[in-house]
């Protein structure tokens, strides 16, 4: 019994790891586990152990990374899987909180043209060798240095950190978001459920087949002559087009937004089915992938597609509000868009009357202006299962009012 | 004659270490095996290797997009029933004789144990899979028209695939055992090509696989050539008789291995690019 319960201890020991790393390793995979030691299926080595537990324990190839790191934690003398070291991003890794600016405080901080601003950047990054909070000149956080990041500069070089304003010109940090487990709100199945209620059904289309119920109940009523009733199938007639904001700002949400895509791509229920990507805000081109160089017009989009199309649009909606509002306004540079992405929302939404905006920010984080005049034109919704749900239902719910003009006034050359 | 225990792969399977000991500890924990792999990787081959060195028969069932649990379990063919009843003269009091197992109930329902193969699961809708939950646990089910209930006499070795088009139910997946089939190593992938081709020249291997592997390596390709391509294009330079060394300048039918579009378009970009081997 003693014995028994010596070995049982890095056993328990790799569950409790592999848990803590946040795999779903559950009670029925461990029995299994244990039924396999007992019946020695698995050879006394640890190498065996190693693949057996793992075919068992996990049941994902995007999990065996970490499954290899706890195991070796709990089996050997390798370290427990930790976060990146590097100097500068700890220091990062902990922001301080951001005191509120006064208007003046706002007012005085200088804007600086990007050139100049990446070569400040590098310079001070030269000299800069200690932490920074709060200030207003070294790379730090929680201050109004247009370097580093949760701070406040209206055209800073963000590094590190997420954007708690969204609106730094350049993004110098590496993806941070890499983590599978974290950002898990919602799994592409979960999604793909909620996606099938999104369907239409009519009889019209389509080779007939043989009602059964009605047949026999007409061979019936005919005293046994045989009577075939022959229906046209039920299908689905929805179509959906889904359009992804993948600019910069949207970088932490690339996953959940490509399970969205998988999601609806896989499920292959709909009559037809679109996605393209854009770049924070809508204007006459739309992209197939993130990619690629040449994309579609919207306009053709538009044109080709039942104004009874489902639209969905994923985007945080958080950009300049000249990327919104102004000619020529988009974040690319060479990109010269002489209609505002105002007008081009407006008109997909005029085009397709059911349309709803999936913002995959938490709810409480829905503020600045471009978020408002783009929730005003598009319900706005957040990017979980339960925004989702209600998406769906806004979608399907009766015949919506039609959109009005949109406001000339809201577009602004200058500022 | 004694029946082999342990899975060994087969002349024309090679399989891996770590394969052949999952596919043991699956038939002796008598759990389904789920594969996933790139496609190309030999998952549909797995089960009638598995088939071959245990010496079973081979049950399949291919999934489509239309599939329903209970086409796998059985089918009452209500229609040839009914037009027995009208134009024919046979008895149709027996309902049994228009019962039809399916895959799984002709594996439940066979004498001896026989491997299962469920492929590609995943094409199938979303409720799918745990629609099969409680059939694949107990191994048994009712057919409520005749009451006759269809027990395994042993259980089968259950081998499922996936392509991850869809993701799987943790239910499901919480009861199997996985394993994922990486793409092979230039090493495994020279023994697997011999098998096919035991008359190919050293030469012509070598440079074929510096060519495949830099292929598979160019970023952004939306489908890799994987083991199935390869063979195929190897099979068709033996045919045509290249010159081993041209593989270096230029990789001749280049269709066999990229089947897309885009990404023949892609190897034309890259190709032109500096240090391209141009065309």
């Amino acid at each position: 019994m003693s014995a028994d319960h010596r070995q049982g201890a890095p056993f328990a020991e790799l569950l409790l790891g592999l848990r803590g790393a946040g795999l779903p390793v559950g009670l029925t995979e461990w029995m299994t586990l244990m039924g396999a030691l007992k019946t020695r299926v698995i050879k006394p080595e640890l190498t065996d152990f190693y693949r057996v537990a793992r075919a068992i324990l996990i049941k994902s190839e995007v999990q065996f990374d970490l499954y290899d790191q706890v195991f070796a934690a709990v089996f050997g003398d390798a370290e427990m899987p930790t976060a990146l070291a590097d100097e500068l991003m700890s220091w990062l890794d902990n922001p301080k909180a951001l005191p509120e600016l006064s208007a003046e405080q706002l007012a005085a901080i200088e804007q600086l043209p990007l050139d100049k601003l990446r070569e400040l950047f590098e310079q001070r990054l030269r000299e800069q060798d200690e932490r920074h909070d709060g200030g207003n000149r070294w790379v730090g956080t929680g201050g109004t240095s247009p370097f580093g990041h949760s701070g406040y500069h209206p055209g800073g070089i963000r590094v590190g950190g997420s954007g708690r304003h969204r609106s730094a010109s350049q993004i110098a940090s590496e993806r941070r978001f890499q983590d599978y487990r974290s950002d898990r709100v919602i799994d592409v199945r979960q999604m793909a459920v909620a996606l099938k209620k999104l369907r239409r059904l009519s009889r019209s289309e389509g080779q007939p087949e043989l009602d059964l119920d009605a047949t026999i109940d007409a061979t019936c009523k005919n005293a046994g002559e045989l009577e075939l009733i022959l229906q046209p199938p039920r299908k689905n007639q929805a179509r959906v087009l889904l359009l992804m904001d993948v600019g910069g700002s949207m970088d932490p949400h690339a996953r959940l937004v490509e399970r969205l895509f998988s999601a609806a791509n896989g499920l292959g229920h709909w009559r037809q089915f679109g996605a393209y990507t854009f770049h924070n805000c809508v204007y006459e081109t739309l992209y197939e992938s993130m990619w690629a160089q040449e994309g579609v017009s919207t306009e053709e989009v538009m044109r080709t597609l039942d104004p009874d199309t489902f639209l969905i649009v994923v985007g945080d909606a958080s950009m300049a509000p000249t990327e919104l509002v102004s000619p020529y306004g988009a974040i690319d540079y060479w990109h010269r868009n002489e209609t505002p992405g105002i007008v081009w929302l407006h008109r997909l939404r005029r085009r397709f009357n059911r349309a709803v905006w999936l913002n995959p920010l938490p709810q409480s984080w829905w503020r600045g202006y471009t978020v408002e005049l783009v929730s005003q034109l598009f319900p706005m919704m957040p990017l979980t299962l339960e925004g989702l749900d209600e998406a769906i239902d806004h979608l399907l719910r009766g015949k919506p009012a039609p959109v009005g003009e949109l406001d000339p006034s809201l577009i602004r050359s200058s500022w | 004659m004694t029946q082999p225990t342990s899975f060994e792969g087969t002349e024309q399977y090679i399989a891996s270490d770590d394969l052949r000991r999952i596919v043991d500890v699956a038939v002796a924990l008598e759990r389904p095996l789920l594969v996933k792999g790139e496609p190309g990787t030999g998952k549909t081959l797995l089960a009638h290797a598995i088939a071959d060195s245990l010496g079973m028969e081979l049950l399949t069932w291919h999934v489509k997009s239309t599939s329903k649990a209970q086409d796998g379990l059985y089918v009452y063919d209500t229609v040839q029933r009914l037009h027995d009843s009208r134009f024919d003269d046979k008895k149709v009091d027996d309902i049994s004789t228009y019962i039809h197992l399916g895959p799984l109930g002709r594996a439940f329902a066979s004498d001896k144990r026989v491997v299962l193969l469920i492929d590609e699961i995943d094409k199938a809708d979303v409720e799918f899979p745990n629609d099969l939950l409680h059939e694949l646990d107990a191994m048994r089910f009712v057919i409520p028209e005749t009451g006759e209930e269809v027990a395994a006499k042993q259980r089968p070795v259950v081998i499922i695939t996936s392509n991850s088009e869809k993701e799987l139910p943790d239910a499901f997946l919480r009861r199997s055992i996985f394993h994922y089939i990486s793409f092979p190593t230039r090493e495994l992938m020279a023994d697997i090509v011999r098998v096919h081709f035991p008359d190919l020249g050293a030469e012509l291997l070598e440079h074929a696989m510096d060519s495949f592997y830099a292929l598979r390596g160019v970023d952004g390709l939306r489908k890799r050539p994987s083991t199935s391509e390869l063979l195929d294009w190897l099979g068709a330079l033996m045919a045509t008789g290249v010159a081993p060394e041209s593989l270096r300048e230029h990789v001749p039918m280049v269709g066999t291995l990229i089947k897309r579009e885009q990404d023949l378009a892609l190897l034309a970009r890259a190709a032109k690019g500096p240090g391209g081997r141009g065309r």
